[in-house]
Protein backbone atom coordinates (compact mmCIF):
# COMPACT_ATOMS: atom_id res chain seq x y z
CA UNK A 1 0.00 0.00 0.00
CA UNK A 2 2.61 2.52 0.94
CA UNK A 3 5.12 1.31 -2.22
CA UNK A 4 2.87 2.98 -5.02
CA UNK A 5 4.19 5.62 -5.79
CA UNK A 6 4.84 5.77 -9.64
CA UNK A 7 3.32 8.68 -11.96
CA UNK A 8 0.49 7.12 -12.53
CA UNK A 9 -0.85 6.55 -9.24
CA UNK A 10 -0.37 9.87 -8.51
CA UNK A 11 -2.39 11.50 -10.96
CA UNK A 12 -5.07 8.88 -9.32
CA UNK A 13 -4.85 9.76 -6.31
CA UNK A 14 -5.11 13.41 -7.09
CA UNK A 15 -8.05 12.63 -9.09
CA UNK A 16 -9.38 10.48 -6.17
CA UNK A 17 -8.63 13.23 -3.59
CA UNK A 18 -11.17 15.95 -5.33
CA UNK A 19 -13.49 13.43 -5.30
CA UNK A 20 -13.04 12.63 -1.81
CA UNK A 21 -13.14 16.23 -0.77
CA UNK A 22 -16.19 16.66 -2.32
CA UNK A 23 -17.74 14.10 -0.98
CA UNK A 24 -16.70 14.82 2.67
CA UNK A 25 -17.93 18.24 2.58
CA UNK A 26 -21.77 16.43 1.57
CA UNK A 27 -21.66 14.20 4.52
CA UNK A 28 -24.30 14.98 6.98
CA UNK A 29 -23.62 15.53 10.56
CA UNK A 30 -25.26 14.27 13.63
CA UNK A 31 -25.62 10.59 11.56
CA UNK A 32 -25.12 7.39 13.74
CA UNK A 33 -22.04 5.93 13.39
CA UNK A 34 -23.06 2.54 14.06
CA UNK A 35 -26.45 0.71 14.82
CA UNK A 36 -26.72 -2.21 16.95
CA UNK A 37 -30.63 -3.03 17.21
CA UNK A 38 -30.08 -6.34 16.89
CA UNK A 39 -30.46 -7.35 20.10
CA UNK A 40 -29.16 -10.54 20.30
CA UNK A 41 -29.83 -12.99 23.31
CA UNK A 42 -26.95 -14.31 25.16
CA UNK A 43 -27.85 -17.74 24.85
CA UNK A 44 -28.65 -17.38 21.27
CA UNK A 45 -25.70 -17.91 18.71
CA UNK A 46 -23.67 -15.55 16.52
CA UNK A 47 -26.16 -14.81 13.45
CA UNK A 48 -25.62 -16.51 9.95
CA UNK A 49 -27.40 -13.42 8.11
CA UNK A 50 -25.30 -10.79 9.37
CA UNK A 51 -22.22 -9.89 8.45
CA UNK A 52 -20.11 -7.44 10.59
CA UNK A 53 -17.94 -4.69 8.85
CA UNK A 54 -16.62 -1.54 8.99
CA UNK A 55 -16.11 1.65 6.90
CA UNK A 56 -12.84 3.78 7.54
CA UNK A 57 -13.32 7.27 5.65
CA UNK A 58 -9.67 8.54 5.52
CA UNK A 59 -11.03 11.87 4.58
CA UNK A 60 -11.79 11.99 8.01
CA UNK A 61 -9.60 10.74 10.26
CA UNK A 62 -6.88 13.28 11.19
CA UNK A 63 -3.48 13.21 11.10
CA UNK A 64 -2.17 13.51 14.54
CA UNK A 65 -4.93 11.55 16.20
CA UNK A 66 -4.50 8.01 17.46
CA UNK A 67 -7.56 8.06 19.14
CA UNK A 68 -8.33 4.38 18.10
CA UNK A 69 -4.99 3.02 18.48
CA UNK A 70 -5.28 3.79 22.56
CA UNK A 71 -8.98 2.69 22.94
CA UNK A 72 -7.79 -0.39 21.19
CA UNK A 73 -4.64 -1.14 23.56
CA UNK A 74 -6.98 0.26 26.39
CA UNK A 75 -10.16 -2.29 25.69
CA UNK A 76 -7.74 -5.14 25.28
CA UNK A 77 -4.92 -4.75 27.73
CA UNK A 78 -2.38 -4.79 24.93
CA UNK A 79 1.31 -3.21 25.56
CA UNK A 80 2.02 0.66 24.79
CA UNK A 81 3.74 -0.62 21.99
CA UNK A 82 7.15 0.48 22.43
CA UNK A 83 9.00 -2.81 21.76
CA UNK A 84 9.20 -4.36 18.82
CA UNK A 85 7.57 -7.25 19.98
CA UNK A 86 4.71 -5.55 21.19
CA UNK A 87 0.86 -7.34 19.44
CA UNK A 88 -0.43 -4.74 17.34
CA UNK A 89 -4.26 -5.23 16.41
CA UNK A 90 -4.79 -1.48 14.94
CA UNK A 91 -1.85 0.38 13.28
CA UNK A 92 -1.70 3.88 11.29
CA UNK A 93 -0.64 3.68 8.10
CA UNK A 94 0.52 6.96 6.37
CA UNK A 95 0.09 7.42 2.74
CA UNK A 96 1.85 10.41 0.78
CA UNK A 97 1.28 11.36 -2.93
CA UNK A 98 5.02 12.73 -3.91
CA UNK A 99 3.89 14.47 -6.48
CA UNK A 100 1.14 16.76 -5.27
CA UNK A 101 2.19 16.58 -1.86
CA UNK A 102 -1.28 15.37 -0.46
CA UNK A 103 -1.09 13.17 2.42
CA UNK A 104 -3.49 11.27 3.65
CA UNK A 105 -3.41 8.39 6.86
CA UNK A 106 -5.94 5.83 7.71
CA UNK A 107 -6.07 2.45 10.41
CA UNK A 108 -5.04 -1.00 8.92
CA UNK A 109 -6.22 -3.88 11.35
CA UNK A 110 -7.71 -7.38 10.64
CA UNK A 111 -10.02 -6.85 7.19
CA UNK A 112 -12.44 -9.66 8.58
CA UNK A 113 -12.27 -10.88 5.40
CA UNK A 114 -14.84 -13.22 4.03
CA UNK A 115 -12.52 -16.16 2.40
CA UNK A 116 -9.85 -15.45 5.04
CA UNK A 117 -6.68 -16.89 3.98
CA UNK A 118 -5.37 -17.17 7.52
CA UNK A 119 -8.27 -19.50 8.11
CA UNK A 120 -7.21 -21.55 4.99
CA UNK A 121 -3.34 -22.49 6.13
CA UNK A 122 -3.99 -22.80 10.02
CA UNK A 123 -3.16 -26.47 10.44
CA UNK A 124 -5.28 -26.75 13.89
CA UNK A 125 -8.11 -24.85 13.25
CA UNK A 126 -7.77 -21.97 15.30
CA UNK A 127 -8.02 -19.72 12.60
CA UNK A 128 -11.80 -19.82 12.03
CA UNK A 129 -14.51 -17.27 10.55
CA UNK A 130 -17.46 -16.78 12.78
CA UNK A 131 -21.06 -17.03 11.41
CA UNK A 132 -21.61 -13.29 11.71
CA UNK A 133 -18.37 -12.65 9.54
CA UNK A 134 -15.31 -11.98 12.34
CA UNK A 135 -12.35 -13.89 12.18
CA UNK A 136 -10.97 -14.86 15.36
CA UNK A 137 -8.08 -16.78 16.57
CA UNK A 138 -9.40 -19.52 19.09
CA UNK A 139 -6.41 -19.69 21.64
CA UNK A 140 -7.00 -22.82 23.27
CA UNK A 141 -6.48 -24.41 20.00
CA UNK A 142 -3.42 -22.48 18.08
CA UNK A 143 -0.07 -24.02 18.53
CA UNK A 144 1.96 -20.33 17.81
CA UNK A 145 3.16 -21.42 14.53
CA UNK A 146 2.41 -18.29 12.71
CA UNK A 147 1.46 -19.43 9.32
CA UNK A 148 -1.49 -17.24 9.49
CA UNK A 149 0.50 -14.58 9.92
CA UNK A 150 2.48 -15.05 6.75
CA UNK A 151 -0.75 -16.26 4.62
CA UNK A 152 -2.33 -12.98 6.03
CA UNK A 153 -1.46 -9.52 2.85
CA UNK A 154 -2.89 -7.05 5.60
CA UNK A 155 0.11 -7.99 8.15
CA UNK A 156 -2.66 -7.44 10.76
CA UNK A 157 -1.83 -10.47 12.92
CA UNK A 158 0.89 -10.42 15.98
CA UNK A 159 2.51 -12.90 17.89
CA UNK A 160 2.47 -12.65 21.26
CA UNK A 161 6.40 -13.03 22.48
CA UNK A 162 6.01 -11.69 25.94
CA UNK A 163 3.92 -12.56 28.90
CA UNK A 164 0.75 -10.84 29.63
CA UNK A 165 0.40 -9.52 33.36
CA UNK A 166 -3.25 -8.61 34.44
CA UNK A 167 -5.54 -9.57 31.02
CA UNK A 168 -8.82 -8.56 31.05
CA UNK A 169 -11.35 -10.53 31.71
CA UNK A 170 -12.95 -10.21 28.76
CA UNK A 171 -9.80 -10.55 26.30
CA UNK A 172 -8.01 -13.26 27.78
CA UNK A 173 -4.47 -13.26 26.23
CA UNK A 174 -1.45 -15.35 26.46
CA UNK A 175 2.09 -15.61 25.21
CA UNK A 176 2.93 -17.97 22.23
CA UNK A 177 -0.59 -17.60 20.38
CA UNK A 178 -1.23 -15.66 17.66
CA UNK A 179 -3.58 -12.45 18.32
CA UNK A 180 -5.62 -9.95 15.85
CA UNK A 181 -8.76 -7.37 16.10
CA UNK A 182 -11.51 -9.20 16.89
CA UNK A 183 -14.01 -6.52 15.89
CA UNK A 184 -14.05 -5.91 19.27
CA UNK A 185 -16.30 -9.37 19.71
CA UNK A 186 -16.92 -9.16 23.35
CA UNK A 187 -18.64 -5.55 22.91
CA UNK A 188 -20.80 -6.37 19.70
CA UNK A 189 -22.05 -9.73 22.02
CA UNK A 190 -23.60 -7.34 24.05
CA UNK A 191 -24.39 -5.10 21.71
CA UNK A 192 -21.83 -2.55 21.87
CA UNK A 193 -19.62 -1.51 19.16
CA UNK A 194 -16.06 -1.29 18.87
CA UNK A 195 -13.77 0.05 21.29
CA UNK A 196 -12.10 1.94 18.47
CA UNK A 197 -15.32 3.55 16.81
CA UNK A 198 -16.30 4.76 19.99
CA UNK A 199 -12.97 6.55 20.47
CA UNK A 200 -12.97 8.28 17.12
CA UNK A 201 -16.64 9.47 17.61
CA UNK A 202 -15.17 10.94 20.98
CA UNK A 203 -12.66 12.39 19.43
CA UNK A 204 -14.79 14.24 16.77
CA UNK A 205 -13.57 13.00 13.67
CA UNK A 206 -16.23 9.83 13.20
CA UNK A 207 -14.34 8.69 10.73
CA UNK A 208 -15.21 4.83 11.42
CA UNK A 209 -18.60 3.72 11.11
CA UNK A 210 -19.56 0.17 12.31
CA UNK A 211 -22.76 -1.88 11.08
CA UNK A 212 -23.72 -4.75 9.68
CA UNK A 213 -23.26 -4.42 5.71
CA UNK A 214 -25.85 -7.43 5.06
CA UNK A 215 -28.97 -4.99 6.52
CA UNK A 216 -29.93 -2.44 4.09
CA UNK A 217 -31.34 -0.04 6.64
CA UNK A 218 -27.96 0.25 8.06
CA UNK A 219 -25.87 3.17 8.67
CA UNK A 220 -22.73 1.50 6.76
CA UNK A 221 -24.81 0.21 4.34
CA UNK A 222 -26.31 3.09 3.26
CA UNK A 223 -22.97 4.91 3.07
CA UNK A 224 -21.83 1.68 1.63
CA UNK A 225 -23.98 2.42 -1.85
CA UNK A 226 -24.12 5.77 -1.74
CA UNK A 227 -20.09 6.78 -2.39
CA UNK A 228 -17.27 5.32 -4.16
CA UNK A 229 -15.57 3.04 -1.19
CA UNK A 230 -13.04 0.14 -2.09
CA UNK A 231 -11.55 -2.98 0.23
CA UNK A 232 -8.03 -2.99 0.74
CA UNK A 233 -6.12 -4.58 -2.07
CA UNK A 234 -9.37 -5.78 -3.67
CA UNK A 235 -7.24 -7.92 -6.59
CA UNK A 236 -6.90 -10.33 -3.88
CA UNK A 237 -11.06 -11.46 -4.42
CA UNK A 238 -10.65 -11.68 -0.29
CA UNK A 239 -14.01 -9.73 0.13
CA UNK A 240 -12.87 -7.84 3.57
CA UNK A 241 -15.31 -6.93 5.72
CA UNK A 242 -13.09 -3.82 6.48
CA UNK A 243 -13.77 -0.94 3.31
CA UNK A 244 -11.76 2.42 2.74
CA UNK A 245 -13.12 5.49 1.51
CA UNK A 246 -11.11 8.34 0.22
CA UNK A 247 -7.99 6.44 -0.52
CA UNK B 1 -24.30 -68.75 48.96
CA UNK B 2 -24.76 -67.50 52.64
CA UNK B 3 -21.15 -68.50 53.45
CA UNK B 4 -20.09 -65.98 50.40
CA UNK B 5 -22.39 -62.95 50.95
CA UNK B 6 -20.59 -63.48 54.41
CA UNK B 7 -17.05 -63.59 52.90
CA UNK B 8 -18.01 -60.65 50.49
CA UNK B 9 -19.00 -58.49 53.56
CA UNK B 10 -15.85 -59.05 55.42
CA UNK B 11 -14.10 -58.56 52.57
CA UNK B 12 -15.87 -54.99 51.78
CA UNK B 13 -15.36 -53.89 55.82
CA UNK B 14 -11.27 -54.75 55.60
CA UNK B 15 -11.30 -52.78 52.43
CA UNK B 16 -13.40 -49.74 54.14
CA UNK B 17 -10.80 -50.11 57.20
CA UNK B 18 -7.94 -49.99 54.75
CA UNK B 19 -9.43 -46.94 53.24
CA UNK B 20 -10.01 -44.88 56.44
CA UNK B 21 -6.63 -45.65 57.35
CA UNK B 22 -5.30 -44.08 54.09
CA UNK B 23 -7.47 -40.94 54.04
CA UNK B 24 -6.27 -39.88 57.45
CA UNK B 25 -2.45 -40.83 56.07
CA UNK B 26 -3.07 -38.20 53.83
CA UNK B 27 -5.34 -35.62 55.56
CA UNK B 28 -2.15 -35.45 58.22
CA UNK B 29 0.72 -34.88 55.54
CA UNK B 30 -1.16 -33.19 53.16
CA UNK B 31 -4.30 -30.65 54.71
CA UNK B 32 -6.94 -29.76 53.01
CA UNK B 33 -6.84 -26.43 51.04
CA UNK B 34 -8.32 -23.66 53.05
CA UNK B 35 -10.32 -20.92 51.16
CA UNK B 36 -11.90 -17.57 51.83
CA UNK B 37 -14.67 -17.36 49.39
CA UNK B 38 -17.31 -14.22 50.38
CA UNK B 39 -19.78 -14.27 47.51
CA UNK B 40 -23.07 -16.60 46.86
CA UNK B 41 -25.26 -19.16 48.90
CA UNK B 42 -24.90 -21.63 46.47
CA UNK B 43 -23.04 -22.44 42.79
CA UNK B 44 -24.63 -22.63 40.19
CA UNK B 45 -24.85 -26.18 40.77
CA UNK B 46 -24.66 -28.59 44.15
CA UNK B 47 -20.78 -28.63 45.14
CA UNK B 48 -20.18 -32.48 44.58
CA UNK B 49 -21.57 -32.10 40.91
CA UNK B 50 -19.28 -29.26 40.30
CA UNK B 51 -16.16 -30.97 42.04
CA UNK B 52 -16.06 -33.82 39.41
CA UNK B 53 -17.30 -31.86 36.37
CA UNK B 54 -16.72 -28.45 36.25
CA UNK B 55 -13.99 -28.81 33.65
CA UNK B 56 -16.68 -30.83 31.22
CA UNK B 57 -18.94 -27.30 31.83
CA UNK B 58 -15.78 -24.95 30.82
CA UNK B 59 -14.67 -26.64 28.23
CA UNK B 60 -18.48 -27.22 26.79
CA UNK B 61 -18.85 -23.22 27.57
CA UNK B 62 -15.50 -21.94 26.21
CA UNK B 63 -16.09 -24.30 22.53
CA UNK B 64 -19.49 -22.17 22.61
CA UNK B 65 -18.34 -18.62 23.54
CA UNK B 66 -15.37 -18.88 21.23
CA UNK B 67 -16.77 -20.20 18.38
CA UNK B 68 -20.25 -19.19 18.52
CA UNK B 69 -20.58 -16.34 20.75
CA UNK B 70 -22.83 -17.60 23.15
CA UNK B 71 -22.38 -15.23 26.54
CA UNK B 72 -24.41 -17.20 29.07
CA UNK B 73 -23.17 -16.37 32.66
CA UNK B 74 -23.96 -19.06 34.51
CA UNK B 75 -20.60 -21.47 33.34
CA UNK B 76 -18.34 -19.06 32.02
CA UNK B 77 -14.97 -18.61 33.50
CA UNK B 78 -15.52 -15.04 34.75
CA UNK B 79 -18.85 -15.52 36.67
CA UNK B 80 -16.46 -18.36 38.58
CA UNK B 81 -14.02 -15.97 39.04
CA UNK B 82 -16.43 -12.71 40.32
CA UNK B 83 -18.01 -15.11 42.75
CA UNK B 84 -14.83 -17.11 44.03
CA UNK B 85 -11.74 -14.80 44.07
CA UNK B 86 -10.81 -14.57 47.72
CA UNK B 87 -11.78 -11.40 50.26
CA UNK B 88 -9.00 -9.91 50.61
CA UNK B 89 -6.76 -11.27 47.58
CA UNK B 90 -9.11 -10.80 44.92
CA UNK B 91 -8.07 -13.80 42.66
CA UNK B 92 -8.65 -17.43 42.57
CA UNK B 93 -4.91 -18.50 42.57
CA UNK B 94 -3.46 -15.92 44.91
CA UNK B 95 -2.45 -17.03 48.34
CA UNK B 96 -4.28 -14.76 51.26
CA UNK B 97 -1.60 -13.31 54.11
CA UNK B 98 -3.85 -15.26 56.30
CA UNK B 99 -2.17 -18.60 54.22
CA UNK B 100 -5.87 -18.99 52.68
CA UNK B 101 -5.51 -20.44 48.97
CA UNK B 102 -7.02 -19.45 45.71
CA UNK B 103 -9.86 -21.37 44.82
CA UNK B 104 -8.26 -22.68 42.00
CA UNK B 105 -5.08 -23.07 42.66
CA UNK B 106 -5.14 -24.08 46.48
CA UNK B 107 -7.38 -27.37 45.19
CA UNK B 108 -5.06 -28.01 41.91
CA UNK B 109 -2.63 -27.95 43.83
CA UNK B 110 -3.91 -30.32 46.48
CA UNK B 111 -5.12 -32.94 43.85
CA UNK B 112 -2.28 -32.51 41.76
CA UNK B 113 -3.84 -31.35 38.84
CA UNK B 114 -1.89 -28.46 36.52
CA UNK B 115 -4.45 -25.53 35.79
CA UNK B 116 -3.87 -23.39 32.77
CA UNK B 117 -6.63 -21.52 32.68
CA UNK B 118 -5.08 -18.24 33.87
CA UNK B 119 -2.03 -18.56 32.00
CA UNK B 120 -4.45 -16.26 29.49
CA UNK B 121 -7.66 -15.81 31.61
CA UNK B 122 -7.75 -13.03 34.23
CA UNK B 123 -7.79 -14.43 37.77
CA UNK B 124 -9.02 -11.90 39.34
CA UNK B 125 -13.33 -10.22 38.70
CA UNK B 126 -13.87 -7.56 36.06
CA UNK B 127 -14.25 -5.02 39.22
CA UNK B 128 -10.84 -5.61 39.89
CA UNK B 129 -9.33 -6.29 37.06
CA UNK B 130 -10.35 -3.06 35.31
CA UNK B 131 -8.61 -1.22 38.72
CA UNK B 132 -5.52 -2.90 38.33
CA UNK B 133 -5.81 -2.07 34.01
CA UNK B 134 -5.93 1.53 34.51
CA UNK B 135 -3.40 1.77 37.36
CA UNK B 136 -0.91 0.33 35.17
CA UNK B 137 1.67 3.33 33.26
Amino acid sequence: MTDRRDDVDAGRRQFVGWGVAMAGATLAPGVMLFDLAHGRAPEAPAPRGVRWGMLVDATRCAPDCNACIVACAKEHGLPDGKRSTDAQWIRKVELKDLRSGRALGAPVMCQHCAKPPCVDVCPTGASFKRADGIVLVDRHTCIGCRYCMLACPYQARSFVHEPVVNPQPDVPRGKGCVESCTLCVHRIDRDRAPACVEACAAAGHRALVFGDLNDPGSEIAKRVASYATAPLRPGLGLDPGVRYHGI
Amino acid sequence: MRRATALARAALLIAAGAAVVLASGIEARVPRPAHDTPKGERCVENTEFMRRNHMKLLVHQRDRTVREGVRTKAHSLANCVDCHAGATTRSVIARGPDGSEGFCAGCHAYVGVTLDCFECHAATPRAAATAAAEERP
